[in-house]
């Protein structure tokens, strides 16, 4: 059903400027200096003063476990840079990464704040060290004894601590259903690296061909190496503000045209009623409650790529291509390529670009959009841009209109 | 099939879940039913979500499922089942909207596949706080024993 016309409050706000730290696999740098880098660049590139910061939105807030996940609370910024909040918010439990988006579209909307900083700041690379991933997962050590609780009590009980096979299950069941095939979903990864080699602050550059794709140790079936995204450090921050307080400002404002925040089916990894596809679904579907705008108004596409297969559950769930058919959209490479009918992650996404973890892609959209994105702009002047974080039971999407 | 017990993270056992981690002690699967309206419930919870009744009891199942999906699992994530071991997602023939996570045992990965029919085998885990017997699947057609 469509949304009120005066109830969609998101689109009386919009981005009005972004930063970035610093960007490497490990810079083992104070993971508040890199959030703080990228704060006040984002900040600035507003053309805002810190006094004109009212407000802070983070994804997920301060936690001590998993180390790396996150690098600052809101508090630790409100606090460093002595703004006075009316309105601040850090969560986990939220729609995707995205949701601390949404919850400063809300709190502009509402009338709390004009203009929210948001970031997101991980130091995973770090985190891991030289010991790689398992530096981080339990069952080592002392943690070796620990009992597994809540969430963690249908998965590490049989051994599968990782979202990678959560995720790759989800994509056997779309190849099941679907005939989606491993070479497909290879041009997910193809397509990041090739973008990754135009892009500066990108982890992997080197080119990558379908064989090195096919050669790469398999994780957990389907998924191989390069389905998986890259662990790394850095800080990603934007504005969201009030657009009649936008209006000075040295930047066209992005508009948040309409935002995707559903999750219909039951929060679980095991127990959504759609094994081939996820929150995703409800999400996606959401956002064009919200809009008169349609999925062919679409210039480019920065979606989720944790894991490759997101990439292609949230295709189909923007409905950016039919149901089940996501696979043969990116076959190939042509439709998704710079120069294609739907430029998809630009940047290089997670899998080659690092794991920035959802605000990379708005990042880069942004960029898109402002056609500051340094050899490899999308021609044309993209107007329309789709950004969509998450997957399982949290999701997130958001459509931007440059104004 | 090899005796050797994987290390596993046990759950931490409470009242909501304690049938669900336990019950291999008597050979079988217990899933929690609401006794208003029959459905069953899982995860455990506290109230039946079709009808919100609170009258609700463990109730053996017959512990025979289908693959839904699954994932050869190659990474040694954390200490474990030897690599590589297949992770699944079954359901219940009793529901099939009861879906449970676990591992598929006693045949080669490579021969699991969707729409597979397996039943129940509890990996036994002595534990101080209460022996926990973990629920695997096996092909239905090589069951024999409830020991995995």
């Amino acid at each position: 059903m469509r949304a009120d016309e005066n109830d969609i409050i998101e689109r009386r706000t919009g981005i009005s400027g972004i930063g970035q730290s610093e960007i490497g696999r490990r810079l083992y740098r104070d993971p508040l200096q890199l959030t703080l880098e990228a704060c006040l660049a984002a900040i600035d590139d507003a053309g805002l003063t810190i006094d004109d910061i009212d407000g802070v939105s983070t994804y997920p807030g301060s936690m001590a476990q998993p180390v790396g996940y996150t690098g600052a609370g809101a508090i630790d910024v409100i606090d460093a840079l002595r703004i006075k909040a009316k309105y601040h918010n850090g969560a986990l439990e939220t729609s995707g990464q995205l949701g601390s988006i949404v919850n400063a579209c809300l709190a502009v909307g509402a009338g709390l704040a004009d203009h929210v900083l948001c970031f997101r700041s991980v130091w995973e690379g770090s985190a891991q060290g030289s010991a790689g991933r398992a530096a981080v997962m339990p069952g080592q050590g002392e943690s070796s004894s620990v009992k597994a609780s809540g969430f963690s009590e249908w998965s590490l009980p049989f051994s599968m601590p990782s979202a990678a096979t959560w995720i790759a299950m989800y994509a056997q069941r779309h190849m099941h259903l679907y005939g989606t095939t491993e070479e497909q979903l290879a041009w997910v990864a193809l397509n990041a690296r090739r973008n990754a080699e135009r892009n500066p602050n990108a982890i992997y550059r080197d080119p990558m061909t379908m064989d090195d794709y096919l050669a790469a140790r398999m994780i957990s079936s389907p998924l191989r190496l390069f389905d998986c995204d890259v662990p790394c450090d850095g800080a990603t921050a934007v504005i969201v503000s009030r657009r009649e307080r936008a209006a000075d400002l040295p930047k066209p404002l992005l508009r948040i045209e309409a935002v995707g925040t559903a999750m219909a089916g039951r929060p679980s990894w095991d127990q959504f009623d759609d094994l081939s596809t996820m929150s995703t679904r409800d999400a996606g579907a959401h956002l064009w409650t919200r809009t008169d705008l349609t999925p062919s108004d679409v210039d480019i596409a920065q979606l989720y790529d944790g894991f490759s297969f997101l990439t292609l559950s949230w295709l189909e769930a923007l409905g950016l291509c039919p149901v089940g058919e996501s696979g043969a959209f990116v076959e190939g490479g042509e439709r998704i390529a710079l120069d294609g009918e739907l430029p998809l992650n630009t940047s290089g996404g997670q899998l080659s670009g690092g794991r920035l973890h959802g605000y990379g892609f708005l990042h880069e959209a942004a960029l898109q959009l402002w056609g500051e994105a340094d050899g490899r702009q999308v021609t044309g002047d993209p107007q329309v841009a789709v950004v969509a974080a998450g997957g399982g039971n949290t999701c997130g999407c958001l459509l931007l209109v440059k104004e | 099939m090899t005796t050797d017990v994987p290390f596993r993270i046990l759950p931490q056992l409470d009242d909501r879940n304690r049938h669900f981690w336990t019950s291999g002690a008597q050979g079988v699967l217990q899933i929690l039913r609401c006794q208003q309206c029959g459905y069953y419930l899982h995860p455990p919870t506290p109230i039946c979500p079709e009808c919100r009744s609170t009258d609700l009891a463990a109730e053996a199942v017959s512990g025979e499922a289908t693959v839904v999906t699954f994932s050869i699992n190659h990474q040694q994530w954390m200490p474990g089942p030897e690599v590589p071991f297949v992770a699944a997602i079954v359901e219940l023939v009793e529901d099939p909207s009861v879906r449970l996570r676990t591992n598929i045992v006693g045949c080669a990965p490579d021969d699991v596949h969707i729409d597979m029919a397996v039943t129940v085998v509890f990996e036994h885990h002595p534990d101080p706080d209460g022996d926990i017997y973990i629920p695997l699947f096996t092909p239905r057609s090589s069951s024999g024993g409830t020991e995995a």
